[in-house]
């Protein structure tokens, strides 16, 4: 292989890393915005994702018109929004908020554990509503391209996909939305209240509950948007969440747990690192390289490659 | 956990009449599904009990056992399929794997804390599955051996299976029975809840987080090969999937962590629930027995936390403490014998520790700034200085908390600048905390017992050390009853006994007398006093300064971090700039009458 070659491929790959990196990102955001405000892990991410992706396939069923897969895509967000915001109240609320935060240890392990708890019941109830088979979201613009080039004295020539293009600039758009969210809203303000410090917020007439609440429901329809985006892209079952739950921690801790912004940069390097890896590696290790990734992040840099070594949000 | 028998009898017949009445129920099945729910149900059990003796004990959860698991179920499939070797050999060895696989993932994974641990223990499982997919291994069957079925395990009465499986569960029971009421329960349950101040006791905390996987991770490895042979086809997501680490972690939790029934409880319970159900409703409900674990430990989170063995003791001793009048604690306390109330000055000048130069600091904040001092054999000495002086920060760098960023610290001789906090422990630095650190889930026994094993390995002469320390302080009378149950006083004194139970050779206390009323300082000045006239030498942080111009042979005052002056309490009382810095114009004024 020459060099013109490799280099074409490194930059398929990069492109390729850089597409599916924005969506990986905008689903880091929804997880980062719910352990920033509530501390909380949530082992669920991934399957909340995998709701968003049915979701999606559901309305998408219903819509028709080029921009049915996107628009799918973006309604899934309400939908899940109302599923985190009931699970939240039931469940995660007793073992959250001003409560857990004396209790050391113990009531994190008890959080950890309520959310894998949650996680079984969505993957396998998943399972029986949905069935075992993959399916996807059809688009023509999966499968067509715009093609950059041809370079290099007509030897080189890089293909963008459209349908990724698209998805990759809705994510970008709907980041940008939550940032200025957060900034500017009054919702925005009581959030980053409550995750700085919850008694304090309290005393200021914030309802802390509330806000976690907020936090989780918003925080489980972003990631739930960015699993309708990429439910065009790859096909999915039941079972999905758990390869993403990991890719959405790895982009997480390696842009800094907690930071939003850094969030949506550790999804994206995690994207980048995934497609460049299939350079070098088969395609089934492509997960194994995001693992190796991750724990090299948590083992040398756990604050991420973003973060300050302390930092409260 | 309670103070151990001395006979293990009460403990151990019950595991072997439960692994009795199972054989027995046992023989009268003969419904081949029936027999494999059997078979899994001590599988299970043992993968509890395996993540309980990390996990349960010792306070880190682990979401990754499946790695042990698969690793062992796969080592015995592929040893057979490759080798022609019988499981006989290779549930042994898969333990071995497991043990090793323990170290490996143990030793760069103990450095995280909290959140982290169990994201990085969740990612090793999943990561080893995708491994092995790729390596091709998507469904490894194990060759049947006919002519042979008794040497590779594959018997044709599948009560065998049951009662191997019940073997590998009762010797697991036997073994957390024994470790539970050893030095390896009472290690990793104290670091379990408060892992510095189980450090300041001289427990090495990283090594026994090494040992506890290792052991509970060849013992995953074992039962993820014999998991293999009661399948006879490995997959990856049956063995590294999160439905295997789930269900060891969830038996565990509903039976209750720490014990050593609730694993088995747990499994005897969920496991034939789960596959019983997927039986009846698997075609029309796929993931049923997911859906059984989910619920399982939401529950046991929502409703209770502690598991169901716990819930029950808990009942149990509620009503005990109902039927049995409580003896009066005045009875029984003994009266400690009061010494003079003011010291003979000691005149020995033998050099016990030896601080130089000593600096510490966080960022733009000097702590310490070249901190000298010498302390003598047998002294008592006095730290005294305003708040945010530095006193505590200085007792950190002298137990090995923190490490100090120039100078030198020499005890008996030797540097021990930047020792661990176990070893210096070790070496005879016994200190206390200014906000009592107790091990509170654990008896007064428990407590000094942890401080002794790292004088007294064996578990005879650490008891009778405990004890003794007990008896020292004057809490003997109260060695069963729970450290969470104690007054301030008696937990300031419990503390003291924690620290002398491994025969110190120094005692670094600080604010030992703090929120204590006047008797009650009393009784600890009394307590300090007689150590310092065995030869203890004694090192004192503290505010109350009537008793400590009773108590101490001299002062050092720290101010901003430096010392700031050092003499006898004569000297320092009425010393101009201690007055000014410390002490305050009103002491001048009270002492002027004197």
């Amino acid at each position: 292989m020459d060099f013109v070659q490799l280099s074409e491929n490194f930059l398929q790959a990069l492109v390729a890393g850089l597409l599916t990196g924005a969506v990986y990102g905008l689903m880091c955001v929804g997880l980062s915005l719910i352990f920033g405000v509530m501390r909380v892990i949530n082992f669920a991410q991934g399957d909340f994702m995998m709701l968003g992706m049915y979701a999606a396939l559901y309305i998408f069923a219903n819509l028709t018109g080029v921009a049915a897969p996107y628009l799918a895509a973006l309604l899934a967000g309400p939908v899940v929004f109302v599923v985190g915001v009931v699970v939240h109240r039931l469940l995660i609320a007793r073992v959250t908020g001003l409560r857990s935060t004396a209790l050391d240890s113990e009531g994190h392990h008890a959080q950890l554990m309520l959310t894998l708890g949650i996680a079984l019941i969505l993957q396998n109830g998943g399972l029986a509503l949905f069935g075992s088979s993959p399916v996807s979201i059809p688009t023509p613009l999966a499968s067509s391209a715009w093609e950059l080039g041809p370079m290099a004295g007509d030897r080189l020539s890089v293909f963008v996909n459209q349908g990724q293009t698209i998805a990759a600039a809705i994510a970008l758009v709907t980041v940008g939305v939550v940032v200025l969210l957060l900034a500017r809203s009054r919702l925005g303000k009581s959030l980053r209240a409550a995750a700085d410090n919850p008694v304090a917020a309290i005393y200021m007439g914030i309802d802390v509950e509330r806000a976690h609440r907020l936090a989780f429901g918003l925080g489980v329809a972003i990631t739930a948007v960015g699993g309708g985006l990429l439910a065009s892209v790859y096909p999915f079952q039941p079972y999905i969440g758990l390869e993403y739950v990991i890719v959405m921690y790895a982009g997480v801790v390696l842009g800094g747990l907690g930071s939003v912004a850094g969030a949506f940069l550790g999804g994206l390097g995690i994207g980048i690192v995934q497609q460049l890896s299939t350079l070098v590696l088969p395609n089934q290790l492509q997960n194994t390289a995001i693992f190796v990734v991750f724990l090299a992040v948590i083992l040398l840099r756990p604050q991420g490659l973003f973060g300050r070594a302390v930092r409260r949000t | 956990m309670s103070a151990a028998p001395a006979s293990h009898a009460p403990t151990v017949l019950p595991i072997l009449g439960f692994g009795l009445v199972y054989a027995l129920l046992t023989a009268f099945v003969d419904n081949s599904y029936h027999l494999l729910i059997l078979t899994v149900v001590p599988v299970w059990a043992v993968m509890g009990l395996a993540w309980n003796l990390f996990s349960g004990y010792g306070g880190l959860v682990s979401f990754g056992h499946a790695a042990f698991f698969g690793l062992g179920a796969y080592f015995v499939a592929l040893a057979q399929t490759a080798w022609g070797l019988s499981p006989w050999i290779g549930i042994p060895c898969a333990g071995a794997i497991g043990a090793v696989a323990g170290l490996v993932i143990g030793l760069p994974t103990f450095r995280l804390r909290g959140h982290y641990f169990a994201l990085a223990m969740l990612a090793y499982p999943l990561a080893l599955l995708y491994v092995f997919e790729w390596l091709g291994y998507q469904e490894l069957a194990l060759p049947m051996m006919r002519e042979q079925a008794a040497a590779f395990m594959q018997f044709e009465d599948h009560r065998v299976h049951v009662l191997l499986a019940l073997a590998m569960m009762v010797a697991a029971m036997l073994l957390t029975n024994v470790l539970e009421r050893a030095r390896y329960g009472v290690s990793l349950t104290a670091m379990k809840q408060d892992e510095a101040a189980a450090e300041a006791a001289g427990i090495d905390t990283r090594a026994w987080k090494l040992r506890a996987i290792v052991l509970s991770a060849a013992i995953a490895g074992a039962a993820g090969g014999f998991y293999a042979v009661v399948l006879l086809v490995v997959t990856p997501p049956a063995v590294f999937g999160m439905l295997v680490s789930s269900q060891a972690l969830i038996v565990a939790m509903f039976g209750g962590v720490g014990t050593v029934w609730g694993p088995v409880l747990g499994a005897v319970v969920l496991v034939p629930l789960s596959e019983l159900l997927h039986a009846r409703l698997g075609d029309v409900f796929p993931g049923i027995q997911g859906v059984v674990y989910g619920v399982a430990i939401i529950a046991v989170i929502l409703i209770a936390p502690e598991g169901v063995v716990w819930r029950w003791r808990d009942w149990r001793r509620r009503r005990q403490t109902i039927d049995l009048p409580s003896v009066g604690e005045a009875v029984l306390r003994p009266t400690v014998t009061r010494s003079a109330s003011i010291r003979v000055p000691r005149t020995t000048t033998e050099t016990v520790l030896e601080v130089r130069g000593l600096s510490k600091a966080f960022g733009g904040l000097r702590a310490l700034q070249d901190v000298t001092l010498s302390v003598a054999s047998g002294e008592i000495l006095g730290v005294i200085g305003p708040n945010g002086a530095g006193k505590t920060t200085f007792f950190n760098a002298l137990n090995g908390f923190l490490r100090p960023d120039a100078g030198s610290v020499i005890f008996e001789g030797r540097d021990v600048t930047g020792w661990s906090p176990h070893r210096l422990c070790a070496a005879g630095v016994g200190r206390t905390f200014q906000v009592v650190r107790p091990f509170r889930r654990m008896s007064v026994l428990e407590n000094a017992l942890a401080g002794a094993f790292v004088r007294h390995p064996k578990m005879e002469a650490a008891r009778s050390a405990a004890y003794a320390a007990l008896d020292r302080v004057g809490l003997a009378h109260l060695a069963s009853t729970p450290a969470g149950g104690l007054s301030n006083r008696e937990l300031r004194l419990l503390e003291l006994a924690r620290a002398l139970a491994g025969g110190p050779r120094i005692l670094l206390l600080d604010e030992t007398l703090a929120g204590l009323a006047a008797g009650d300082v009393d009784d600890i000045l009394d307590v300090v006093r007689s150590l310092a006239a065995d030869g203890t030498t004694i090192v004192i942080i503290e505010h109350t300064m009537p008793a400590m111009v009773r108590l101490v042979d001299r002062f050092v005052v720290l101010d901003h971090g430096a010392v700031l002056v050092e003499g006898t309490p004569d000297e320092i009382t009425t010393h101009p700039a201690v007055v000014d810095a410390y002490l305050g114009t009103k002491w001048r004024a009270s002492r002027a009458g004197d």
